[in-house]
């Protein structure tokens, strides 16, 4: 490789941690809200993700082999775009969606860019939007939780949308996932424990999370009722796919800013344009959306939050 | 001899206007959606290339060089008129498909790109196979790049279903599809070239 330098703010401390095992432990994070999507969903849930996960490696094995790469596959990245990629799913996708969305986030979100450490945007999140844009119709037919029938039910947010009423679901409810939904975003109180772990371990900073769930929550506040300062701000965060989106897909180490305040007006950004999709946008949901557009401003954002160097300037 | 031939030839592939030039990309991406639009837009385009690059190399010894550039424009913009008007006389639905991009010809940057590297140096033979070279090689880039778009945004090529039960991909008919198909295709010419090199 020509590029071997790597490129961070200083500080430079080394440590023993390895790409591998900080990827494994992201796995291990996610696992809870998988659980929690199986249970809510039922066993259909399971086979998209494995599907997914299983498309996703094949595709970044037989890439490598055919570009005559080192094979990345132990490293657990495309397992985590695999496993992103299938929690953004409705689970009544038949399997093939997550196949061609898994092979389409490897090769044209990872691959052609040259692979982990130089993708511009979140692979997964690559995959969801082209599978938005290709088949809408499979990827907004959400089922009932707890009916494993493939009865369909809306998500919380396209009823609000629509402008339909919402009172039989609790804030409780929203908290541990009984609604609507892709599978890995509904049960908030698994997402918190993975997220938890990562936080405890150190892995991600609580500067993008945090930064992006008060904004969307504050602007939904202001902006999100007929009148201003009355929006629901609890329901903004409970619904959606904001604490998935927040934690483990805006805190990609690739694709955002690498300094605490680049990191800031990322999380910022995210929670702007999230509040604007859902309140003014054709799409019920913007999380996916408010990560790409702010990964493609991350180069901007680096550039003016650039640390100064001691004693000039 | 052969190095008239050469002329032609080079458009085709080796300095093909969309793939190496990488000239004329707006038309590319606009029209792209349907094979039918991209042979209108090529034959149309390949028109102007051509009666262009002969007019230019006839007048190039008569033209002041600070207003070369208008010159062309004015010969160019005749040609896409004759185009235009042969185009909405003949086949009304074409023209009504392409919309604003055939008058906008007259700002592709492949035919006053031809005008200005070219045309302007060479005699008349040699500028017009240079001028038809290109236009060929910008027509069967439009038509590779249409055909995958057509085939994977719609499931069909010139209205024919090729395998039944394909789902389409509805990105491809969109703008964001028409750019994946175009990287996608220009990294595939720079491996290639890579390759021979």
């Amino acid at each position: 490789m020509i590029n071997n330098l790597m490129v961070s703010g200083s500080p430079h401390i080394h440590k023993k941690e390895s790409i591998s095992g900080i990827m494994w432990t992201v796995v291990i994070s996610l696992i809870p809200a998988g659980i929690a999507g199986v249970i809510i969903f039922g066993l259909d849930a399971l086979w998209v993700t494995l599907v997914a996960v299983v498309a996703a490696v094949l595709t970044e094995l037989i890439f490598g082999i055919c570009m005559k790469k080192k094979i990345t596959i132990l490293d657990g990245s495309a397992v985590i775009t695999g496993i992103l990629l299938a929690f953004n799913l409705p689970s009544g996708v038949p399997l093939w969606l997550p196949i061609v969305g898994a092979v389409f986030s490897i090769v044209i979100g990872k691959q052609v860019f040259g692979g982990l450490g130089q993708n511009i945007f979140n692979p997964a999140l690559v995959g969801r939007v082209f599978l938005m844009a290709s088949w809408p119709k499979y990827m907004t037919t959400f089922v009932k939780p707890f009916h494993y029938d493939a009865v369909t039910s809306a998500t919380p947010l396209a009823m609000l949308k629509e402008g339909k009423i919402l009172e039989h679901i609790s804030y409780w409810d929203l908290f541990l996932g009984k609604h609507g939904g892709c599978i890995g975003e509904v049960c908030i109180l698994a997402l918190l424990i993975g997220a938890a772990i990562l936080l405890i371990k150190g892995y991600i900073s609580w500067h993008i999370p945090i930064t992006y769930i008060f904004t969307t929550a504050i602007f939904t506040y202001i902006f999100g009722a007929a009148q201003l300062f009355s929006g629901n701000w609890l329901f903004s965060i409970l619904s959606g796919g904001l604490i998935l989106g927040a934690f483990f897909m805006a805190t990609d180490y690739v694709a955002t800013p690498l300094t605490a305040k680049g990191q800031l007006i990322f999380g910022i950004g995210c929670g702007l344009l999230t509040a604007v999709i859902r309140i003014w946008g054709g799409y019920p949901e913007g999380v996916s959306y408010a990560i790409l557009m702010m990964n493609a401003a991350t180069p901007f954002i680096d550039r003016y939050t650039k640390c100064r160097i001691y004693g000039t300037g | 001899m052969k190095n008239l031939i050469k002329e032609f030839t080079k458009g085709l592939i080796k300095e093909n206007p969309t793939f190496v030039l990488a000239l004329g990309l707006c038309p590319t991406l606009a029209v792209s959606v349907s094979v039918t639009n991209a042979i209108g837009m090529g034959i149309a385009a390949t028109f102007v290339l051509l009666g262009s690059s002969l007019i230019i190399s006839l007048i190039r010894d008569f033209i002041p060089g600070k207003i070369r550039i208008p010159c062309y424009i004015v010969v160019i913009a005749t040609f896409v008129t004759i185009a235009e008007l042969c185009m909405k006389a003949y086949s009304p639905a074409l023209d009504r498909s392409l919309g604003i991009y055939v008058p906008l010809i007259v700002v592709n940057c492949i035919v006053l790109g031809r005008a200005e590297a070219f045309a302007c140096k060479n005699n008349l033979a040699r500028s017009f196979l240079d001028g038809l070279g290109m236009g060929v090689g910008f027509t069967l880039a439009l038509i590779l790049i249409s055909a995958i778009r057509e085939f994977l945004g719609s499931g069909q090529i010139l209205g024919y279903v090729l395998i039944k039960g394909f789902q389409p991909v509805f990105v491809f008919g969109m703008p964001s599809g028409a750019l994946l198909v175009i990287g996608l295709l220009l990294g595939l010419f720079n491996l290639i070239k890579d390759k021979r090199a």
